[in-house]
């Protein structure tokens, strides 16, 4: 029944080899494609025709499925970590002077192997669904297996058929190619799989939305289930997101964190959509309102995953991050998002005037307050959509080439984002059903006055006369001081109002640390590009030289050999007024058999300030080139985004959900005789 | 982010950044305005780098020539104007408005508004629909809702 018992049976077969190990993981990849296909009609049968056998069959297919995927993965894993040259992938990709951890991440440094992770995630999550489905209806669950088992199936045709991790070399060669060194970074270990889990996370939005649309059912109850599978992926999202911007921030060598380019704008729409989702889900939970739209997001934001799978992978869309740029593959990730996206719109066209909106409220309510949320967040990531493909439409029917890049982004999208700010606290702390915007915003009234004082103090202290700053800081302020007042606000009045701040429940914790982070995030980025300054100069060892008010001293430049490369390592050391602060190592480095340089810069962490140190080439008439950068508040853009996950993650937990997942258990245990 | 590191790479021979020390101009303020422009234009042979950002040999010959413009007394948008003359609107990152543009400028406001008027309509739906179901109390439930209250 099993591969390994069928292998080990065959004739001839009696042991497996370290070779052989790859055969498995390739056919347990074809069987899990296979429990795919039969998991995609199976249960959806059973649905149809209330057949409980049928329905059933969804459980153990999607556990299967996970399993094989992970014996596929695993042997893949293996034939990195043991150097096996006679895979195609791991000579392009490997080598044997590799360090462990980067043979490990390597599996998912190139796109085969990352799409094998893709799909790994994928049966993952469709086996979680079933771990936690507990709750759900027979009928309900089944439909959500057998959407999660299509979208596997056919990612799996996609990894059989165009991109084979599995292929073997005719002539093996004697050692690999080894991976871009600008991937042998410990960023790599975590950033893309938090991404992963974060794109396909929505897929089992996905699935509920076109589950509930076959049952055409959606409810209080649905929005339930759907919310915390909306949540974590876009916590994971809000990760993984902000462990890319970092990873370029400290890798690249100038300190960019963010480039409005093609791929990151393909995490950055589903991000969106994702927010405005587990926002307009709170709406069907609470007030059974806003339903069709709520699953017209889910398929939004899952088309918005499929789009980015599409434009990292098919290079249709230059963009420096482009995987590989392969016709065929971005064909069939065409095709594949156009039958998921077309397929789930139809059945949403025919349905959607089944979900009958319940509740009731005001023009001024939080109800209210949630649209204009869902209408700034989707409208953005419009924005960033019409973005991002408008080369590749202008070029095909205006005849116009041009280019869409960073100006455009900053200009177009980031009002919207201000807007959002501005609104945010007052929408936060409206009341549900019918509320008086009078009264709301009087509770918010310290918290206004608050970000102006903080406004205009940076505007008189400030050298500059760009607005950026005190706007953005006055902004953040905003936002995290209204957090804090919606916290208060919950505990109502007289004493002991600290031990009832503790025991308010988590989801009121995870909102307030949600939106105070995104108010830090804005801080950080405002202060960031408003007070950056840049040095750039030629350098003489021991030569000192002023930036920002801190002192450099380039002490020396030595040559240090590292596992699989060699580091030109500038010794530099950091000091204001005198006193030292640290000694920072710039680097190059050169993989001689990747044949590329990178730098690695130098950076001296505060908490309201880095100051960032580049390494660059020896000059003709002696020196070094170096560059040098103050960078103030730029740790408070990834704390923000950490904030952000945590508000998540506290939501997550919130007792509601604890206690739905539980519920089927619950009328086991009787109850006590009293 | 990833694979933004590995392009940039492809299009080198030295491992530099960008904008090196012998470009920079004697006057802070020229030089300032040359960074400002040159965040404006791509790198022609890049994959969506700004000549500010790129090594690429090209974008070097292109930074010095926006300031060779700008010692000539070329204003910002002059430069622009030379540039996009000789490469083409490519060379561009923020598209003029104008033309087709205008659909790429307009999208946003235009669904702002869209949303906005649809989101309004929604509300206002939602609203009026409750005016009937409060109302809705018929005899016998307000004498019962009275009996309650005066219990």
């Amino acid at each position: 029944m099993y591969p390994a018992r069928l292998l080990l049976d065959a004739p001839g077969c009696a042991l497996i080899t370290r070779g052989m190990i790859a055969e498995l993981g390739h056919f347990a990849l074809i069987l899990a494609f296979v429990t795919a296909c039969l998991q995609m009609i199976v249960p959806l049968v059973g649905a149809q025709k209330r057949w409980p056998g049928w329905m059933a069959f969804a459980e153990p297919a999607a556990n299967l499925q996970f399993m094989l995927t992970l014996v596929a993965f695993a042997a893949l894993t293996y034939a990195f970590v043991t150097s096996d040259f006679s895979l195609q992938l791991v000579v392009l990709n490997s080598h044997s002077a590799k360090p462990m951890l980067y043979k490990v991440t390597g599996v998912w440094g190139n796109h085969e192997g990352s799409m094998l992770l893709w799909v790994l995630i994928v049966t993952l999550f469709g086996a979680m669904a079933q771990w936690f489905g507990g709750n759900l209806p027979p009928t309900m669950r089944a439909r959500i297996l057998a959407v999660q088992g299509s979208i596997g199936a056919a990612f799996f045709a996609f990894i059989l058929f165009t991109s084979n991790p599995f292929i073997r070399m005719q002539v093996p060669p004697f050692d690999g190619q080894d991976l871009n060194p600008l991937l042998q970074d410990p960023g790599l270990a975590f950033h893309p799989p938090f991404l992963y889990l974060g794109y396909v996370g929505l897929s089992m939005s996905f699935s509920f939305a076109v589950a509930a649309l076959i049952e055409g059912r959606v409810d209080a109850a649905w929005g339930r289930w759907v919310r915390p599978w909306t949540l974590a992926a876009w916590m994971f999202l809000t990760v993984g997101i902000g462990l890319g911007s970092w990873w370029a921030y400290y890798e690249l060598g100038w300190g960019g964190f963010w480039f409005w380019d093609p791929v990151e704008n393909a995490s950055f729409m589903p991000w969106l959509i994702a927010a405005a989702l587990l926002h307009s889900a709170i709406v069907v939970e609470k007030r059974e309102s806003l339903k069709s739209w709520t699953v017209l997001l889910a398929i939004i934001a899952f088309g918005f995953s499929l789009v980015g799978a599409f434009i990292t992978r098919s290079g249709i869309i230059t963009s420096v991050h482009a995987f590989a740029t392969d016709p065929e593959r971005g064909v069939f990730l065409l095709l594949i998002l156009g039958v998921f996206v077309g397929g789930a719109l139809t059945l949403y066209a025919a349905r959607a005037g089944v979900m009958e909106a319940k509740g009731v409220f005001g023009l001024v309510s939080r109800e209210s307050a949630l649209v204009f949320n869902n209408i700034l967040l989707g409208v953005s990531a419009f924005v960033v959509f019409i973005g991002t493909i408008w080369p590749l439409v202008s070029e095909m029917f205006f005849d116009r080439k041009l280019s869409v890049g960073a100006p455009f982004f900053n200009q177009a999208f980031t009002p919207f984002m201000v807007v959002l700010g501005l609104i945010l606290p007052i929408g936060a702390m409206l009341p549900w059903k019918r509320a008086r915007l009078g009264r709301t915003v009087r509770g918010l009234w310290p918290a206004a006055v608050l970000a102006l004082a903080v406004g205009a103090l940076i505007w008189a202290i400030q050298t500059e006369r760009s607005a950026l700053g005190p706007l953005g800081l006055m902004l953040g302020t905003w936002l995290v001081a209204g957090a804090v007042t919606d916290l208060m606000s919950r505990t109502g009045r007289g004493g002991n109002r600290l031990g009832r701040l503790a025991r308010l429940p988590r989801a009121d914790w995870g909102k307030a640390v949600a939106h105070g982070g995104l108010g830090v995030t804005m801080a950080g980025i405002a202060g960031l590009l408003a007070w950056e300054v840049e040095d750039i100069r030629v350098v003489q060892t021991g030569e000192s030289f002023d930036v920002a008010g801190f002192t450099l001293t380039l002490q020396a430049v030595e040559r240090v050999p590292g596992p699989n490369y060699v580091s030109t390592m500038g010794i530099v050391e950091l000091s204001k007024n005198g006193e030292r602060i640290s000694n920072l190592t710039p680097e190059k480095r050169v993989y001689p058999v990747a044949g590329q340089p990178t730098t690695e810069a130098a950076i001296d962490n505060g908490f309201l300030r880095d100051v960032y140190v580049v390494i660059g080439d020896p000059q003709e008439g002696g020196g070094w080139a170096m560059r040098t950068y103050y960078k103030p508040l730029a740790n408070w853009i990834w704390g923000g985004a950490i904030l952000m996950a945590l508000g998540g993650a506290l939501s997550l937990s919130d007792r509601r959900y604890r206690v739905a997942a539980g519920a089927r258990k619950a009328p086991m245990q009787g109850v006590p005789a009293e | 982010m990833m694979k933004r590191v590995l392009m940039i790479l492809l299009f080198l021979a030295s491992p530099v950044w960008a904008v090196q020390p012998d470009e920079v101009l004697e006057d802070p303020a020229l030089e300032a305005r040359a960074r400002e422009i040159s965040k404006d234009l791509r790198c022609l042979v890049c994959r969506n780098e700004s000549i500010d950002d790129s090594n690429a040999d090209l974008a070097r010959d292109l930074r010095l020539l926006v300031r060779e413009r700008l010692v000539a007394g070329d204003s910002n948008e002059e430069v622009k104007t030379f540039l996009v003359d000789r490469y083409g609107e490519y060379v561009l990152l923020n598209p003029r408005m104008g033309g087709s543009n205008w659909i790429l400028w307009g999208a946003g406001p235009a669904m702002l508004i869209l949303g906005g008027v649809g989101g309004i309509a929604y509300l206002r739906r939602r609203s009026r629909a409750a005016a009937p179901g409060e109302a809705a109390l018929s005899e016998d439930e307000s004498k019962r809702l009275d009996e309650i209250m005066n219990r």
